[in-house]
């Protein structure tokens, strides 16, 4: 066996060596590999009733036993793709002022400041977001959104502060950092000189962020949206205390709403039904597929950006 | 200097483990019973607990996860007893091999938030609160609630109704009380734990209290608690319309006049239902919560521990109960239950208790 | 390039330098506007009580969350017994004797994948797996969950780590006859001691504020800590439970809990940082 085959003088030890260490691995992908077979094993129940109507019914009812997991799903990619949409463009922005703009000193402490909201348990950002941001939002921002785009269909609803939007804006908060630290890095490694002869060339420092770092690095901050994306979509307790839990499918933004994670939080300890179990677990495989693809496209990703830079 | 800091790491974690594992020894870890279940009784039970700990030493640990948790949790055998207001059919008790009987009564009362409103002044009859979680009354100030109360000022919100996420047994008694009442309501959503609530500006909170924290925050919010928290909490609540016409508010006396009619002795396997009972007095949404446990017990020891606590709790909790707004049990129907313990709870086929 | 007036192409200028500057202020201002709000709702929960006290029934005031706080620790503490030295031997393995085969690849890429599962279903797992079978709540379904969390952690920064060292010391070791165990532990893991202790404090500090992994497997108690075999009670789950309670004495606690993870968080991230300046001082 290829274990045993060492280039050493201490053949024995440095094999029990290896064999040691490749049991930690072992032992990791063993973990995973479980995971996966637990949750099919579990879902197994769901995934016979229901088939694959499970993915786009509307219906969760508890009472019935009928259980679609549209609502949660819907749930999550909409507040995550809020979250995105809002957090790529301001990282770009903070960004390009921690790298271009701000004086070194400067930029290093208020660099590290983003990054504390990193460190934040997402525990505190739901009792933050619970008990002064979704008031906030209910008593000034909401309002304010009403009066612009009063007629819009994403914006009916009473200003209740909970719901989809709240949850959405939160969970900007979560990944800015992430995305940030990405953006700044890769914004850091433009090499000087393609800035310098842009900047030769009389353009401005919006310029050349546009048209010469973010396109240079563009690959960089697309990986680093994955990175954001992975972890948006994963998120429990942020968004459980302030998403409003609601199985519905609403096109406004001001309603109540729910999400797998939020999902599984508030109805997985009793779930007293075989199915109603299995059907929670169903949708925890759910997640568990999107990020595993989430995973998979930022690593394959990442390595066309690796071959590309010719960075081993 | 990094070594002593090492040093001092691992005698910390030892311990910490030691410590944990030796109170955890056999004397400590036997003294504990776990249970899980609804929260609508958990102000009670936690303080039951919180007495009984002093006098017997015997602790419990108590998780309020909600009525199907306790229902899930004691059918998935992770706890000694599981507390649910809803109860389970006489089928479903054969079948899963459980017993249930009855610990407490009170009363579920909807709450709302209403600025200007006075606590116990907006008055509902049972088909506007109904229409008020179809959905079909989307404004305060609607002519319908007008009608009922004529000299108060409604102001112009719109309602958001707010329910249980979790599953839950108060659910149930609500729901059940709006199924006797509207023949919508029964034909739409039918009542059960975990409803499909039809409203669409309807927000759902984890356990009593999520319900309670919502209401509190959400202007033109009405919500749904069990009495105890609607107290605590200091919540504005609502005047019902009984079965006999009379608008009721929830109190001590009207659990009280819906309670006075339970006939336990009929119910087998005190499955019994306390919506809109009859009586002038009667508080239409009252509902008695149970405790679960399995008929066959494991261990004889556990089995009267836990069934020595809920002794304490009839015989001397009752004051206790009072003093946060729930009925305790007669003393008829505690010596009814008592004699099922002794009839159907068994370990190693020899009855547990007395 | 379109020819733009100067002025135009300036204002723009400033308008997206004025966006920068607004948006760094903003990820600051909330940043701030959290603390604030945690550290002044938290310090007003403070008191000997809450240190030292059993929680008390909603209303009965006096209550405290030692036993959370005990909780948390000792779930922190089994979860890095557990979870480190996995992650160490699967992050050597993964440095000094997989580099380029398929199994390393896989298990590489497999542990990113762990790393970004949410931790509810890795609490759904252990409940599945640990907590049903064996009919009871504990301790320590709860600390394997936590340690599930740090593994993929701790092995990936092991890696990265060993690899920053130079090729030659591992040379010039093993051409002294050291064998590969001496090697790596004696020689390689001095020299990237301090990054090694920054992804395990880092491991540390993200899995201590962890809930979801908690709700289904430790629980949560109101008394101390009565053995591994029994739910726990921990500060996270506390928090959850507290947060959504309608009892003001609970919410000043759940704030108070609050307050506490976040600073020793803070405190975990500032020394592993220590750690790592220390390390590019040394020459």
């Amino acid at each position: 066996m290829k274990i045993f085959q060492e280039e050493s003088t201490q053949n024995r030890s440095d094999a029990v060596f290896k064999l040691i260490t490749l049991t930690g691995a072992v032992i990791l992908l063993l973990i995973i590999v479980a995971l996966f077979v637990q949750l099919i094993k579990s879902s197994g129940l769901s995934l016979k009733t229901f088939g694959w109507s499970f993915l786009w019914s509307n219906v969760w009812d508890p009472i019935r036993q009928q259980f679609g997991a549209a609502s949660s799903i819907y749930g999550t990619l909409v507040s995550t793709a809020i979250a995105m949409m809002l957090a790529v463009p301001l990282s770009i922005f903070i960004a390009m002022f921690l790298v271009e703009l701000a004086p070194p000193v400067f930029s290093r402490w208020i660099g590290t400041g983003i990054e504390l909201l990193a460190a934040m348990p997402s525990i505190i950002y739901g009792m933050w977001g619970l008990f002064v941001f979704a008031p906030f939002m209910a008593k000034y921002i909401q309002p304010f959104l009403k009066n612009i785009f009063g007629n819009s269909v994403l914006f009916q609803g009473p200003p209740i502060g909970i719901g989809m939007l709240t949850a959405g804006i939160i969970l900007t908060f979560m990944i800015l950092p992430f995305i940030t630290a990405v953006t700044r890095d890769v914004f850091a490694m433009v090499p000087a000189v393609v800035k310098e002869s842009a900047y030769g060339l009389g353009a401005t420092t919006w310029e050349v962020t546009r048209k010469v770092t973010v396109r240079y690095g563009i690959r960089g901050i697309i990986g680093g949206a994955f990175l954001g994306l992975g972890r948006a979509i994963g998120e429990t307790m942020a968004v459980t205390f302030v998403i409003g839990n609601s199985h519905r499918i609403v096109a406004s933004l001001f309603a109540p709403a729910n999400s797998i994670t939020a999902t599984l939080a508030n109805e997985f300890a009793e779930a007293s039904e075989p199915l109603y179990l299995s059907a929670l677990i169903e949708l925890g495989l759910v997640l568990f597929v999107i990020t595993f693809l989430i995973q998979a496209g930022a690593h394959i990703w990442l390595q066309r950006v690796r071959k590309s830079v010719g960075v081993q | 200097m990094k070594f002593w800091i090492y040093a001092f790491v691992i005698a910390l974690v030892l311990a910490l483990v030691l410590t944990s594992c030796s109170s955890g020894g056999k004397s400590a870890k036997n003294t504990v019973i776990n249970g899980a279940g609804a929260t609508f009784p958990y102000p009670i039970y936690a303080r039951w607990a919180h007495k009984y700990q002093k006098q017997s030493g015997v602790r419990l640990n108590y998780q309020a996860i909600g009525s199907g948790g306790g229902i899930a949790q004691i059918k998935a055998k992770t706890v000694d007893f599981g507390a649910s207001d809803a109860p389970l059919k006489p089928q479903d008790l054969q079948a899963s091999g459980l017993i249930q009987f009855p610990m407490i009564v009170g009363g579920v009362v909807p709450v709302i938030n209403l600025p200007g409103i006075q606590p116990g002044k907006l008055k509902l009859t049972p088909q506007l609160l109904a229409d008020l979680y179809l959905g079909k009354i989307t404004e305060w100030n609607d002519a319908a609630i007008r009608a009922v109360n004529p000299h108060l000022k409604l102001p112009d919100l719109a309602v958001t109704t707010v329910h249980r996420a979790d599953g839950s047994g108060t659910t149930w008694i609500f729901t059940n009380y709006l199924s006797k009442v509207s023949t919508q309501w029964k034909e739409k959503v039918g009542f059960g734990k975990a409803p499909s609530w039809p409203h669409a500006n309807a927000v759902a909170g984890k356990g009593n209290e999520g319900v309670a924290v919502y209401v509190k925050k959400v202007n033109g919010a009405i919500g749904y608690v069990e009495f105890a928290y609607a107290v605590q909490n200091q919540m504005n609540y609502v005047r019902l319309q009984n079965a006999a016409g009379n608008f009721v508010a929830p109190t001590i006396k009207t659990f009280q006049a819906a309670a006075a009619n339970a006939d336990w002795q009929n119910a087998p396997g005190f499955y019994l239902v306390l919506t809109d009972q009859p009586g002038n007095d009667s508080w239409p949404i009252t509902g008695a919560s149970f405790i679960l446990m399995y008929k066959k017990q494991k261990n004889a020891v556990v089995a009267k521990r836990v069934l020595a606590f809920f002794d304490w709790a009839y015989k001397h909790g009752q004051q206790m109960a009072i003093d946060l707004h729930y009925v305790p049990m007669p003393q008829k129907t505690v010596q009814l239950v008592e004699d099922t313990w002794t009839k159907e709870i068994r370990a190693d086929g020899k009855p547990v208790w007395p | 390039m379109k020819q733009r007036s100067r002025i135009l192409r300036k204002s723009f200028n400033y308008l997206a330098s004025g966006v920068a500057g607004f948006s760094a202020a903003l990820g600051l201002m909330v940043l701030g506007w959290i603390l604030i709000t945690v550290l002044s709702k938290g310090l007003a929960a403070y008191n000997t009580n809450f240190f030292s006290r059993l929680p008390t029934p909603p209303g009965m005031a006096g209550g405290g969350l030692a036993n959370a706080i005990l909780g948390t620790l000792l779930l922190t503490v089994l979860a890095g017994l557990m979870g480190i030295p996995l992650g160490l031997l699967a992050g050597i393995y993964l440095s000094e004797f997989g580099l380029n085969r398929r199994f390393a690849q896989s298990v590489r890429f497999l542990t990113n994948i762990l790393m970004g599962t949410p931790s509810i279903i890795i609490g759904i797992f252990v409940y599945t797996f640990l907590v049903a079978p064996l009919g009871h709540f504990s301790a320590y379904s709860g600390a394997v969950a936590l340690a599930i969390m740090m593994l993929p952690v701790v092995a990936r920064t092991t890696e990265d780590m060993l690899q920053m060292v130079p090729k030659e010391l591992r040379e010039s070791a093993l051409a002294l006859g050291a064998p590969r165990w001496r090697t790596t532990l004696q020689v390689i893991f001095r020299s990237a001691k301090s990054g090694l202790l920054t992804g395990v404090l880092l491991a540390v500090a993200r899995v201590s504020g962890e809930t979801a992994p908690l709700l289904f497997t430790a629980l949560n108690s109101p008394y101390w800590p009565s053995g591994l075999n029994q739910p726990v009670a921990n500060l996270t789950v506390t928090i959850f439970n507290y947060a959504m309670s309608p009892y003001p004495d609970w919410q000043r606690m759940a704030w108070g809990a609050s307050l506490l993870i976040t600073l020793s968080v803070l405190a975990l991230m500032l020394v592993s940082r220590l750690a790592l300046i220390e390390r590019k001082v040394k020459p």
